[in-house]
This record gives C-alpha cells, sequence and structure tokens, in this order.
C-alpha cells in the first residue's frame, strides 16, 4: 500500500472564551494532517495534540448530523465535508456567520429553533383519522413533489450565506421556510392555511430578495431559494385570489 | 458557567463585498436602475409625441446625442443580463412536474428565452425593420 501523503497545514481559528473575552481574535496552528483528510480532521488533531481547550460541534463525520457548519475561508461549509486538498496555504476557520457565538466555532442555533418552530414544520392531517383506518398513503408521484426538501439536515449553512438574515434577524430564514414549503407540498397535510400566516409576511418569504446563496451553499442539494420563489408565486395568487374576486377565499 | 454569547454584526453598508456572489447579485440588482430609466426615458417620449411633430423630432434628435447613445447601450446590456438571470431563475420558481419526474430546468428557461426571441421579432417587425 502506498503511503498516505502528509502535509503541514496552518490554520487560523477565531477564538472566544465568553467567561475571559470581549472580543474574539484568531490562533494560528500548524498541523501535521494525511493530505485526504477534511477541516474537521484538522481541527480534531489539533484539539488532541496541541489545544484542547478549542471548541467546535460535530458528530457524525459524514454530513448527515449538520452539526460541524463553520465558515471555511469565508464560505459556509460543513466542516467534514471541506476537503484539506481543496485549500492552499492558511485555511481560515471562524464560526457560522449571522449567529452569536458562544464559544470558539459554537454557535447559538436558538434563534434558528425558534423559527423553525413558528412555521410548524410538522404534518397537519386534513382529515384526522384514528389509527385504526391505517396510515395515510401516498403514491411517488406525491412524494417527489416535496422529497428534495424534505432533505434539510438543519445544519444552518443557508443562514450563514443569506445576506438578508444578517441584515434583518427577523427573517424566518431559508430552512424553516423551505421545510413548510415541504409540508405545504405534501398530499396528506391541510396545514398551509396556518403556516401562511407566518409565511406570507414580510418576515416570511417576503423578506427574501432571491439572493440565491442559500442553495449554492446547501450541502443537501436542498435548494431554498426555488422553494421560497415557488411561496411568492402561491402567496402572490392567495392575494389576487382574496382581493380582486369577490368572494374569493385563497 | 456564564452564557454571553458574541454578535458579529453583518456590516450594513459593505456587506456584498464579503463574496463574489454577492457581488454578483448586486451588479443584477444594479440593472434596474438602468431599465428604470430607460422606461422614463420611454414615458418621455410618449409625452413628446403628444405634444406634436416638432416636439417629437426633437425627442428623435436628442436620442441621436453620443451621450444618449452611450446610455441606451448600457441600458440594453443591463437589460439583456436582467432578463437572462430572470429567465435561469424561472426553472427554479416554476418547476413542472410530470409523473414522478419533473420537466428538464433548461427546458423551462428554455422556453422563456424562446418566447423572448419570438416577441422581439414581432416588435421588430411592427417597428418596420425589415
Ligand atoms: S436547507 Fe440546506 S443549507 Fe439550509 S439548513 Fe437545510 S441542509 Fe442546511
Ligand atoms: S459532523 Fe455531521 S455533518 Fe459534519
Amino acid at each position: 500500500m502506498t503511503p498516505l501523503k502528509e502535509r503541514l497545514v496552518q490554520l487560523e481559528v477565531l477564538r472566544y472564551n465568553p467567561d475571559t473575552d470581549t472580543e474574539a481574535h484568531f490562533q494560528r496552528y500548524e498541523v501535521v494532517c494525511q493530505e485526504e483528510w477534511v477541516v474537521l480532521d484538522a481541527l480534531n488533531k489539533v484539539k488532541a495534540d496541541i489545544d484542547p481547550t478549542l471548541n467546535y460541534r460535530w458528530s457524525c463525520h459524514m454530513a448527515v448530523c449538520g452539526s460541524c457548519g463553520m465558515m471555511i475561508n469565508g464560505e459556509p461549509k460543513l466542516s467534514c465535508h471541506a476537503f484539506l486538498r481543496d485549500y492552499e496555504g492558511v485555511i481560515r476557520v471562524e464560526p457560522l456567520a449571522h449567529f452569536p457565538v458562544e464559544r470558539d466555532l459554537v454557535t447559538a442555533p436558538d434563534d434558528f429553533m425558534e423559527k423553525l418552530k413558528r412555521v410548524k414544520p410538522y404534518m397537519i392531517p386534513k382529515e384526522k383519522k384514528p389509527i385504526s383506518e391505517g396510515e395515510y398513503k401516498q403514491t411517488p408521484a406525491q412524494l417527489m413533489k416535496f422529497r428534495q426538501y424534505s432533505m434539510c439536515i438543519n445544519c444552518m449553512l443557508c443562514y450563514a450565506a443569506c445576506p438578508q438574515y444578517g441584515l434583518t434577524p427577523s427573517f424566518i430564514g431559508p430552512a424553516a421556510l423551505t421545510l413548510a414549503h415541504r409540508y405545504n407540498q405534501d398530499s396528506r397535510d391541510g396545514g398551509r392555511a396556518e403556516r401562511q400566516e407566518v409565511v406570507a409576511t414580510h418576515e416570511g418569504v417576503w423578506e427574501c430578495t432571491f439572493v440565491g446563496a442559500c442553495s449554492e451553499v446547501c450541502p443537501a442539494q436542498v435548494d431554498p431559494a426555488s422553494a421560497l420563489q415557488q411561496m411568492k408565486i402561491t402567496s402572490s395568487l392567495d392575494w389576487i385570489v382574496e382581493h380582486l374576486i369577490p368572494g374569493g377565499k385563497p | 458557567m456564564s452564557r454571553r454569547p458574541l454578535v458579529r454584526e453583518c456590516p450594513p453598508t459593505t456587506w456584498y463585498f464579503r463574496q463574489p456572489r454577492y457581488m454578483r447579485y448586486m451588479s443584477r440588482e444594479i440593472t434596474s436602475i438602468f431599465v428604470g430609466a430607460y422606461c422614463v426615458l420611454l414615458v418621455v417620449g410618449l409625452q413628446r409625441l403628444a405634444d406634436g411633430p416638432m416636439a417629437w423630432e426633437g425627442f428623435l434628435l436628442a436620442l441621436q446625442s453620443p451621450a444618449s447613445i452611450v446610455f441606451q447601450i448600457l441600458a440594453l446590456v443591463a437589460a439583456v443580463y436582467h432578463a437572462a438571470t430572470w429567465f435561469n431563475a424561472t426553472q427554479k420558481a416554476m418547476p413542472i412536474q410530470i409523473g414522478e419526474g419533473f420537466v428538464p430546468g433548461k427546458l423551462i428557461s428554455g422556453a422563456h428565452y424562446a418566447a423572448w426571441a419570438v416577441l422581439s421579432l414581432i416588435v421588430l417587425i411592427l417597428a418596420g425593420v425589415f
């Protein structure tokens, strides 16, 4: 077996300790890594060999759990999916943009969690039926209508990429709105009218100006930008039906 | 342990320098200034037309000034860029599902380009270019 290629990697990591710091600062680490590694591996090596005080989140190491999101050279990335071979020189690692920094690379996701709740991201059945009547059935075509939007891993990279969220933190934001769309598109669901109270507002889809950054950084190919544009169209149609058609109800 | 999260503000006026994709977005937004200005020019033209043949001739003459030609070229480039990015976006906003599959996005955007070409041709014919 050919030996794996090694490389000296330089990391510039944003550090912040809420107990002692008033501001964040960058700290430089130099660590020998395998060429095949990802940025998360390099951080793990730093933590194991150089600085055990470094804080960051991760769990699955396979782009599934969505917990290792960071800004890598200014770009929102899953650090377990950011290959060292794609970077040259010093790699700058910062916590996800637009979220408060809890400690080092750990951000506070509270705002996102709150927004997720607001869009009611769960099935609100059209008609409730007793379990004895069996499952709510769905055809493959009905599944395909929303499948893509159900692939979100809640990594919040799209929020870190979205300048509208950065500038207007009350914006419900890409992933939460996309999840609302996912349930709205589900043939078994009847909760759209309830969700519209959050979706079709200034804080909802109308805060989106279609920068499209969310879709470019999404590691799960969810394409939140497409969901939001579709919701703008349906919300506009609702408005037309309600205001321009006598007796019309969206 | 205290909880004292550090808030890092998004710079309100310079944020679009942070990433090339933001610059692309802003350049698209800026094209609407030219598109808007050209619409104003058309309205002024209509006004001149209503004012009579003399006014209309004067308007046509003003359109041929070098500054006006430079503006019209810029407006044309801006309008084409704006339209192209808009058509490319239509496939995201209007996906068409047939059975379990989706019509390829290129086809949806392509249909918009085709409609654009046909309508432009009709306008040019009506304008007596051919
Ligand atoms: S939509 Fe994509 S980028 Fe946004 S949270 Fe979900 S998986 Fe992450
Ligand atoms: S560690 Fe789970 S997504 Fe990166």
